[in-house]
């Protein structure tokens, strides 16, 4: 359109800026919790810098480059103990198999309680599953896993002994067990998103004469993609982060123990360990008792946990938009 | 109660008498806007001006009740829908119009307390034994926001030519490339391809107002509908914008068949060649918008077009 007039500026000096009421009008009691809502914001601030600091400070000067591709070993002598390679891909093949298997099971409850929700009482009783699932402890998800994938015909996802007994611990059953620490939180996420879109879009997809399958898998999940990727973020943050699972249900062996000849099948069948896992066996409460190589583990696990997080949010933020 | 002709209409039937008496102007003319701006080219078109030669029924709604649980919404309305021509619902909020327009594709039956009782038929055949999807293609819908979906310009038309047949998988196997001409000449009909030419796979959100407006109604054309439901659609818009869409309703009336409801009683009058008053669930009144906006028969219609209420 028409170019816009430059005389339209105010001139500057007659500008007026937001102004700022003064303290002093308020109320004690108000101006005392205006104090105290700062004091909690600046001392959270503090924490977290302080948590990133010492874990900078420690974690840098105990960190090796060999510590990254060298395996552990079950040394006495700290110089002879390797590195944390088998942890870190641990970490990632654990956190990739929780998220492969949450993922899809937690988008899929999520669009069905949110846009079918009959029968209304199964979905009330898969509401309070999904409720209970979110509360529970995960060492107590981890001992009912060992149970389950002890059960003799569940053998082939874990390795068996001579006598034929199911050890029942191994990267799938670990696996199962972290996806449902973040089935809940993907739920949550999900239906956030599918409840906050407007009744609109359902109908204008409907009076496109669309079923509800195609608008939920064509229009409303693309529209939720961010929901859904900050669902996923917060579960792999919940399944970098346990221990107890890892500790019982994979193993906590110090290297990734395969079981049997297929190569990949081998190692999602066999042992291995965390970088949690890990900096608990290596501090001071733990047996390897290597608090230098649990600085440095922790480190990465932190530096790992928010690397991840960025991925996610800037792939679903550079997928949205343009046309699926 | 003054029998006073109402200010609104009596400042188009001004407007419009010159251009009554000027053969040349047609439905198709009102394409092309005239230097005088295009709030003068509406206001220029009447409805007595140039019905479409010969309008066919395509729908007919016949003694349709209405209800949302136990309250009925529309009680015993019968209207013809006829393509070739644009038929405006008009009445006060509540009136049951939005209601009515809804359940000629069956979009009420979202609603699970909806219900309904006489016949709505789609040449001939009853809407209720049709399958909903086959017969929202035909009977498609635009809505008082615009919604485009939030993908691209493009893909916004496209998710509407891709059919819906769970037998074939045409939808998997239609490629963009297949569909561009489609979803051109979908946007084209829309009016919105000279504007969006270039940004087809710019995100639809990122369009105006009106430009999404226009592109849901391009989205809607793209099903190939018979029927054209339109529910308040520019009451969200700005003049101008709205006015670009009044042009397009009036020259998509010949391909379609175009149910309008509007509480803009000069763009009832604008667009319209026939018009419906209801109140209070009722059909008041129908005729032709001449008619009903210069001699209703009804003390209702003139009270409610005359502003007394609503």
């Amino acid at each position: 359109m028409a170019a816009h007039p430059q005389a339209l500026e105010p001139p500057l000096a007659n500008r007026q800026g937001r102004r700022r009421d003064s303290l002093s009008a308020w109320p004690l009691i108000d101006r005392l919790a205006y104090v105290l809502c700062w004091a909690a914001g600046i001392g959270l601030c503090a924490v977290t810098a302080a948590i990133v600091l010492f874990m900078f400070v420690k974690g840098i000067s105990y960190l090796r480059p060999s510590l990254f591709v060298q395996s552990p070993t079950g040394s006495l002598n700290q110089s002879q103990a390797g590195g944390f390679l088998d942890p870190i891909e641990g970490t990632l093949l654990l956190t990739a198999l929780g998220v492969a298997i949450a993922a899809p099971i937690g988008v899929a409850l999520a669009a069905w309680l949110s846009e079918y929700h009959r029968p209304a009482w199964l979905a009330r009783a898969v509401e309070s599953g999904v409720e209970m699932i979110a509360g529970a402890p995960s060492v107590v998800l981890a001992i009912f896993g060992l149970l389950v994938f002890s059960q003799g015909f569940l053998g082939f996802l874990s390795q068996r002994s001579a006598g034929g007994a199911v050890y029942g611990r191994s990267f799938f059953a670990a696996g199962v067990i972290m996806a449902l620490l973040a089935i809940p939180l993907i739920v949550a996420a999900t239906r956030e998103g599918l409840a906050q879109l407007p009744a609109q879009l359902r109908e204008a997809s409907y009076a496109l004469g669309k079923n509800k399958a195609t608008t939920i898998r064509h229009v409303l999940l693309p529209a939720v993609r961010q929901d859904i990727a900050s669902g996923i973020a917060l579960g792999m943050g919940r399944i970098i982060g346990d221990t107890a699972i890892v500790v019982i249900l994979l193993g906590s062996t110090l290297r990734l123990e395969g079981a049997g000849g297929v190569p990949i099948l081998s190692t999602l069948r066999g042992t291995g360990s965390t970088l949690t896992a890990y900096v608990y066996q290596n501090s001071p409460a733990g047996e390897g008792n290597a608090a230098q190589k649990a600085y440095a583990a922790a480190f990465v696990l932190l530096m790992l946990v928010l690397l991840l997080n960025f991925v996610v949010t800037r792939l679903s933020s550079s997928g949205s938009g343009a046309g699926a | 109660m003054k029998p006073v002709l109402p200010p609104p209409v009596r400042r188009i039937s001004v407007g419009g008498a010159p251009t009554v008496a000027e053969p040349a102007a047609g439905g198709p003319a009102a394409a092309e806007a005239p230097a005088t701006g295009p709030a003068g080219s509406i206001a220029a078109r009447s409805s007595a001006q140039s019905p479409v030669a010969a309008a066919v029924e395509r729908m007919r709604i016949e003694s349709v009740w209405l209800a949302y649980g136990e309250r009925w919404v529309v009680r015993d309305v019968t209207l013809p829908v006829r393509q070739g021509e644009v038929l405006a619902l008009i009445g006060a909020s509540g009136s049951g119009k939005t209601t009515l327009l809804r359940a000629l594709n069956r979009l009420t039956e979202v609603t699970a307390s909806a219900s309904r009782a006489g016949r709505i038929t789609l040449d001939g055949e009853e809407i209720g034994d049709m399958e909903a999807t086959d017969l929202r293609r035909r009977v498609s819908m635009v809505f008082q926001q615009p919604n485009p979906f939030p993908m691209s310009i493009f893909e916004n038309v496209a998710y509407a030519l891709r059919e819906e047949r769970s037998s074939d998988r045409s939808w998997l196997r239609a490629r963009r490339r297949d569909l561009r001409p489609q979803v051109i000449d979908a946007l084209r009909r829309a009016g919105l391809y000279e504007e969006v030419a270039d940004d087809l796979n710019h995100p639809a959100l990122r369009l105006s107002g009106g430009q999404q407006q226009r592109l849901c109604i391009a989205r809607a054309l793209a099903a190939g509908p018979e029927v054209l439901l339109l529910d308040e659609p520019c009451s969200a818009l700005d003049p101008i914008s709205t006015a670009t869409i009044e042009q397009l309703i009036v020259s998509l009336r010949e391909s379609v068949a175009i149910v309008i409801v509007t509480h803009n009683l000069q763009q009832a009058f604008r667009v319209a060649d026939h018009v419906a008053f209801m109140h209070l669930g009722e059909l008041v009144e129908y005729g032709s918008s001449e008619q009903v906006f210069d001699r209703p028969l009804k003390q209702r219609t003139r009270d409610y077009i005359s502003g007394a209420f609503g």
